[in-house]
């Protein structure tokens, strides 16, 4: 029961883009194209997986003073080893994800995973939440990916669905979907349907406009 | 039977337990739009005044007509002008009813402003109900009023739009104006940004084609021509004065947006909401002090590789938006700075910005929408900075 929550609760109770609001930077930067985006999320869940997995299994060792240091290192290392793998496989999608794969290394969903879950919990359960987490992630980047490269260029994995205009179609292309800033207005809607369908997200206000005193009290 | 007496007629069925409830926020901007409600302040706040915010919204959109009335003139004058050299006529319905209602005479001011109204009602129609659309749902489920500042964005939306715009793009810019530059943050008096603006910049970067480039200027299919800025950018100032005369710009006789050729217009409706105090006096002062100190500069250094440079600052006042975007809107209450000093750095700011962007910028020839949208951001820290040192100026009063 617990491992289930730990699995699957970030994906829309405890997101870590929609709620924690971290790991913005790539949900703008790799979301144009499906394709890409998908490469990004499995790099990203595997890297947050293993990264857990490890600095579990040496947590008890890890002196707390050099804790970041440690689990940098071991954040590092995964991320090259996925890079090495991804400019062997797929150098295409590599080239078009440029610094981003190095980039997970500071992407702040990793480290935070790291710091805050699996410093102190077993193997297993560290190993599920780094899965969970990067779930999490790939739902909010697949959903913006799906909508960026729909509407924005008519297709979804390069696959013409919406003939372009200036291909001989019908279909105008929202331009500024294809701009990064574009998934800023489209995770901020995402935000709001999850909160509006998940109300105990929704944040106090900062501060509450006071009650009108009555005329007479005031004199 | 009365308008009064048939709104009070109708009024149980709308307030709560009523069989139309939950239309109230619709009945209550009816009614307030016709009559002034006679509920009044209980509470300690006081303000005795004849004008409420519904008056002030209302006599800004009645400031945007003489604007509105001249685009749609110009905007056919442009469009016969180019037909009666073509010999083309426009096809579909809007050229069955010119051809019923007018022709393509360019000298008949009524041929043109049959032509103009043509293009321009549909946009405004599109505009304001699917901005209306969104305005009475959010007011609706959340309970508020509707309120008149739609009348505003809407109509200054409408007259930023270039001639020939597909309706539909139109319904999606007011949208996004609407819903993601106002609503989200709470509706009415509570957006950073100046609505309007919000939804014309989302096409100009969603649809660029149809919003900057040459060929959406006049509203005839296939034409292109220049807009004045355009032509400074590239051919300098020798190819703007032999296109175009100074009086012409300033009257209007210009192709571009729906309601920014005639500064004459503009000011028009710019004097009437300086002397009624609606608009900031400051704000546009700063515009134009901002605009012709930043120009004069950029006279002074001179570039031989960009002609713009060499603009100077009568040229800027003219052509492109800039009289509309100071008058109508810089000095949108909202989104300007609230307090005087922040107004002053708010207003040279956007003049500033407004010639750099037009000059500097090879991408973008107009600079005035962007300007004001940076301004709107930096309004609200002009007035920290003035409320701050107001605070610390008193502090030293009081302390020993």
């Amino acid at each position: 029961m617990q491992m289930k929550e730990t699995l699957l609760g970030p994906i829309f109770r405890n997101n870590p883009i929609a709620l924690q609001i971290l790991g913005i930077c790539s949900a703008l930067a790799v979301t144009s194209s499906l394709k890409v985006t998908v490469v990004m999320c499995i790099a990203l869940t595997l890297v947050t997986a293993f990264s857990n997995l490890f600095i579990s299994i040496i947590r008890n060792f890890i002196p707390s003073s050099i804790r970041i240091i440690v689990q940098m290192t071991i954040i590092a290392s995964l991320v090259i080893v996925v890079d090495q793998v991804l400019q062997a496989v797929a150098y295409e999608i590599s080239k078009q994800l440029s610094v981003f794969v190095g980039l997970i290394i500071t992407n702040c969903i990793v480290m935070g995973r790291a710091e805050a879950f699996a410093m102190k919990n077993p193997p297993l359960p560290s190993f599920m939440d780094g899965i969970g987490n990067g779930l999490g992630y790939s739902f909010v980047l697949l959903a913006v990916g799906f909508v960026r490269e729909l509407f924005g260029s008519g297709k979804l994995f390069g696959i013409e669905i919406l003939p372009l205009a200036t291909e001989g179609g019908w279909y105008e292309p929202v331009g500024l979907l294809l701009l990064p800033p574009s998934a800023f207005f489209l995770i901020g809607l995402l935000i709001w349907a999850i909160r509006s369908w998940q109300t105990d997200q929704v944040e106090a206000p900062d501060f509450q406009i006071a009650k009108h005193k009555p005329a007479e009290e005031a004199a | 039977m009365g308008l009064r007496s048939t709104l009070d007629k109708i009024e149980p069925h709308f307030t709560s337990g009523g069989r139309y409830e939950k239309w109230y926020a619709l009945y209550e901007a009816v009614d307030t739009l016709f009559y002034s409600p006679s509920s009044v302040t209980r509470s300690t706040a006081h303000v005795r005044d004849g004008v409420d915010l519904k008056r002030i919204m209302i006599t800004v959109w009645f400031a945007a007509f003489p604007a509105m009335f001249y685009g749609m003139y110009n905007l056919g004058f442009q469009a016969n002008d180019i037909l009666a050299a073509t010999g083309a006529e426009v096809p579909g319905w809007r050229g069955t009813i010119i051809g019923a209602l007018g022709g393509y005479d360019a000298g008949s001011i009524w041929d043109c402003m049959v032509f103009g109204a043509m293009y321009f009602l549909p946009l405004y129609a599109v505009t304001f109900l699917v901005g209306g659309f969104w305005e009475v749902l959010f007011a609706m489920k959340r309970g508020h009023e509707v309120n008149e500042g739609f009348f505003v964005t809407s109509i200054l939306f409408a007259l930023t739009l270039p001639p020939d715009l597909p309706l539909w793009q139109a319904a999606l810019g007011i949208s996004f104006g609407v819903v993601i530059g106002k609503e989200v943050f709470g509706g009415t008096g509570k957006n950073f940004l100046n609505p309007a603006l919000t939804g014309r910049a989302f096409l100009y970067f969603a649809y660029p084609a149809d919003l900057s480039g040459d060929a959406v200027w006049t509203a005839v299919d296939g034409y292109s021509g220049a807009t004045p800025l355009g032509i400074v950018a590239a051919d300098g100032m020798g190819g703007l004065t032999e296109a175009y005369s100074w009086t012409q710009a300033f009257m209007g006789s210009i192709p571009g947006s729906i309601g920014e050729t005639s500064t004459l217009a503009v000011m028009i409706g710019g004097a009437v909401l300086l002397l009624t105090r609606i608009a900031s006096w400051r704000v546009v002062a700063g515009c134009f002090i901002g605009m012709i100190a930043f120009s004069t500069l950029l006279n002074a250094v001179g570039s031989d590789a960009n002609p713009a440079f060499a603009m100077p600052w009568y040229w800027h006042m003219v052509v492109g938006s800039f009289a509309f975007g100071a008058f109508f809107m810089a000095t949108d209450p909202v989104s300007a700075a609230m307090t005087d000093r922040g107004r002053w750095a708010y207003g040279i700011l956007i003049g500033v910005m407004c010639v750099l962007i037009r000059v500097v910028n090879p991408a973008f020839p107009e600079g005035m929408m962007l300007a004001i949208l940076f301004a709107n951001l930096f309004a609200p820290l002009f007035d920290h900075f003035a409320v701050q040192s107001n605070v610390k100026r008193r502090l030293a009063r009081v302390q020993p």
